[in-house]
């Protein structure tokens, strides 16, 4: 009882991680008042760059950067149209989501010989687990706290994101621009600067959300690898009501409910209690929508999110 | 994402740049210019650019049998572009056409295969059905947006995957013995096909009868089926419900301005449960299309096949109209057919198709960096002069 509630935390944790860079990247975006429904893209050509990197360079923390300079380099393009050219950013996100597994697919087949997977990268060669061996083997802590660096990371950002939205001043200002850009920009804000600050975090943070899946939880890049994480990312900073400490918790129920589905899909869980894997796999996102019904009220966006400022216009 | 849900993603009325470009411009230079992209990032990574395009041009159109390819393509999507622009229309996003399409699938493999009717009637009621189902999928999300407030980007994620799940399971339950490797369920009657002559054209009067007509002989050679008449019919109708019925305008009202329309006496919330069940049932009947037109069962999925998500693309291309999304839908389909040649016969990489949808899509988004370059080309034009 004792080992399964552990194992259940570990992997909670583990399958979390990915999607919390991913949605602390959302929150800055949006917080300062661009819509980034490209996270899946971004996320996806962070994930390959991660594992394509890494495995050329055989450092795993080279291609974890990598990955994040990738997310970056497209999110650049995202603000490029949603706030140099006052794009649709709804549309553009969309583009983004052709782009970035377009991109990925394409460059892995030109490297890796045709192929869209990476070749896997040596267990040694993965992120490494700091604590690991510290504790007895299979023990509650091993269990629960022998994680990759990528997960203290992510739950480190969750703070400082918090501390940079609500306690510095480019904080401030990511969030006045979010609210009343007008406003911000006639207190002498630069409000595309900020603008572009906060995009370009969000896409480093979704390439880092990638590469925590393609270079720690697995070791390699294939295309079914992210399919909809970024979207489950978005659906979970919507679900924080726009809060990095919210879409956090968010990330956590969904990373629980995967616990528990890999945990009850054990077989020696299946043999007490045999449920189709097909049936357990549904209950992440069941329970998402039974939660939203029943204890989230109505989320609110900040007021400018997504209506691109343009200084000309009155 | 508040905004996205109010406003909709209407693309001329983008940052101030109002009535200054005609759609129709804009979307044809978004496509000149993606295909520039694409052209560019091919050339980076040392291919032949020309040599692609001459592919794909050659892939649609030089036999009879890959025009029929490219219109199999396409009307899937058709269908799911419809639903997505439906949903537009009232201000809604609709990202969950994928769920309802697969929705459409289940329910057209699982009545195609058990039920025994008569032929027309067998499809009709798996068309029904299948629309119906979906249709209430999708108003599911509708209902809960309408009631509790739960955003329907949300909603329609969860609901994309949980009906994912659900044709995996149908898969296992309803198992075809022959396929071991990759679970499929059991092929549907031959009554409920809506492939054209399918029981036919394989027949020796058939057989002699395509040996005369070399034309239909190559386009036979294809699953070429009824569901791109249905697409059309589909378009036909939406277009008429939007434009000419005081549903339409109920629905488009709630789109421009849902406090205004409230303030009229509009139902906004029926309203979104109405948008969102036609979205569903339209990308429902793709998916039965696809079914008893096509493929004939479903398959255990790993991941989403993208029909929805594509669906989203060719409704931005069509500019949310719905003949421009019979256009759009068969552009993509053209693209991804023929893109589909490159990777054998220039060793390219096929998903530069993606970048360039992607980059069309990129240029849609911004009409104003069009407005800008056309300008600036006019105004060229005169120092020449």
């Amino acid at each position: 009882m004792f080992t399964s509630v552990a194992f259940i935390i570990g992997t909670t944790l583990m399958y979390s991680t990915p999607l919390i860079f991913t949605a602390l990247g959302g929150t800055i975006s949006e917080n300062s008042g661009v819509i980034n429904l490209g996270l899946e893209g971004m996320m996806t050509m962070g994930a390959f760059m991660g594992a394509a990197i890494g495995y050329l360079s055989g450092n795993a923390w080279i291609g974890f950067i990598a990955a994040g300079l990738a997310g970056m380099a497209l999110s650049l393009l995202h603000g490029l149209a949603c706030i140099t050219f006052k794009a649709n950013q709804t549309v553009a996100g969309i583009a983004m989501n052709f782009i970035g597994p377009g991109l990925a697919l394409f460059l892995s087949r030109i490297l890796f010989k045709g192929g869209t997977e990476t070749p896997p990268l040596s267990l040694d060669a993965k992120i490494p687990r700091p604590l690991n061996g510290l504790f007895p083997q299979n023990s509650f802590l091993d269990n629960v706290l022998n994680q990759y660096w990528t997960v203290f990371i992510a739950f480190a950002l969750v703070f400082v994101v918090w501390f940079l939205l609500y306690r510095t001043r480019l904080g401030l200002r990511v969030r006045a621009c979010g609210e009343h850009p007008r406003a911000a920009d006639t207190l002498g804000i630069n409000v595309a600067l900020v603008q572009f600050t906060a995009v370009s975090i969000s896409g480093l943070l979704a390439g880092f959300g990638g590469a925590a899946m393609s270079v720690a939880v697995v070791a390699n890049f294939r295309p079914t690898l992210i399919s909809g994480q970024g979207f489950i990312a978005l659906a979970a900073m919507i679900f924080g009501k726009w809060k990095p400490q919210g879409a956090m918790w968010a990330c956590l129920l969904f990373g629980g409910a995967q616990g528990l589905v890999i945990f009850l899909g054990r077989s020696d869980i299946q043999a007490v209690l045999p449920i189709p894997s097909e049936i357990l796999s549904m209950i992440p996102f069941v329970l998402t929508l039974i939660i939203l019904v029943t204890f989230v009220g109505k989320a609110v966006a900040p007021t400018a999110d997504g209506i691109p400022y343009d200084k000309e216009t009155e | 994402m508040s905004s996205v849900a109010q406003n909709g993603p209407d693309l001329q009325d983008v940052g101030g740049v109002r009535r200054k470009i005609h759609p129709l411009t804009l979307t044809l230079l978004s496509v000149l210019f993606g295909l520039v992209i694409g052209g560019i990032v091919l050339a980076l990574a040392g291919y032949d650019p020309f040599a692609a395009y001459w592919i794909i041009l050659q892939g649609t159109f030089s036999r009879p049998k890959y025009l029929a390819y490219t219109i199999i393509y396409a009307t899937p999507l058709i269908l799911t572009a419809l639903s997505v622009s439906f949903a537009f229309k009232t201000g809604l996003f609709n990202i969950g056409a994928e769920g309802q399409f697969i929705i459409g699938t289940i329910v057209a493999a699982v009545l195609g295969f058990y039920l025994k009717l008569p032929p027309i009637i067998h499809v009709l009621v798996c068309i029904v059905a299948g629309m119906a189902a979906a249709g209430l999928w999708g108003g599911l999300a509708g209902y809960l947006k309408a009631r509790f407030g739960v955003h329907e980007v949300i909603s329609t994620i969860m609901l994309n995957w949980i009906a994912l799940y659900l044709n995996n399971y149908v898969v296992t339950v309803i198992k075809n013995a022959r396929h071991l490797t990759n679970p499929t369920t059991p092929p549907i009657q031959p009554s409920a096909s809506i492939e054209f002559f399918s029981s036919w054209k394989d027949t020796a009067p058939g057989q002699s009868w395509r040996a005369l007509h070399p034309f239909w002989d190559d386009v036979f050679r294809t699953p070429l089926n009824l569901g791109i008449v249905l697409a059309v019919l589909a378009a036909v109708a939406i277009w008429y419900i939007l434009k000419r019925t005081t549903l339409g305008y109920q629905l488009r009202a709630v789109g421009f301005n849902r406090f205004a329309a409230e303030y009229g006496g509009i139902n906004v919330k029926r309203g979104m449960f109405i948008s969102m069940a036609i979205g569903g049932a339209l990308a429902g009947l793709a998916g039965v299309g696809h079914i008893l037109g096509w493929t004939k069962y479903i398959a255990s999925l790993a991941a989403s096949e993208g029909y929805g998500f594509n669906g989203l693309a060719v409704a931005l291309i069509g500019s949310s109209n719905p003949f421009g999304c019979i256009l759009a839908g068969l552009l993509f389909g053209m693209l991804s057919y023929g893109g589909s040649k490159i990777q054998n016969e220039l060793g390219a990489p096929t998903e530069i198709i993606n970048i360039v949808i992607g980059a069309i899509v990129f240029f849609i988004a911004m009409p104003k960096l069009i407005t800008l370059m056309i300008s600036r080309f006019r105004r060229g034009e005169k120092d020449v002069h």
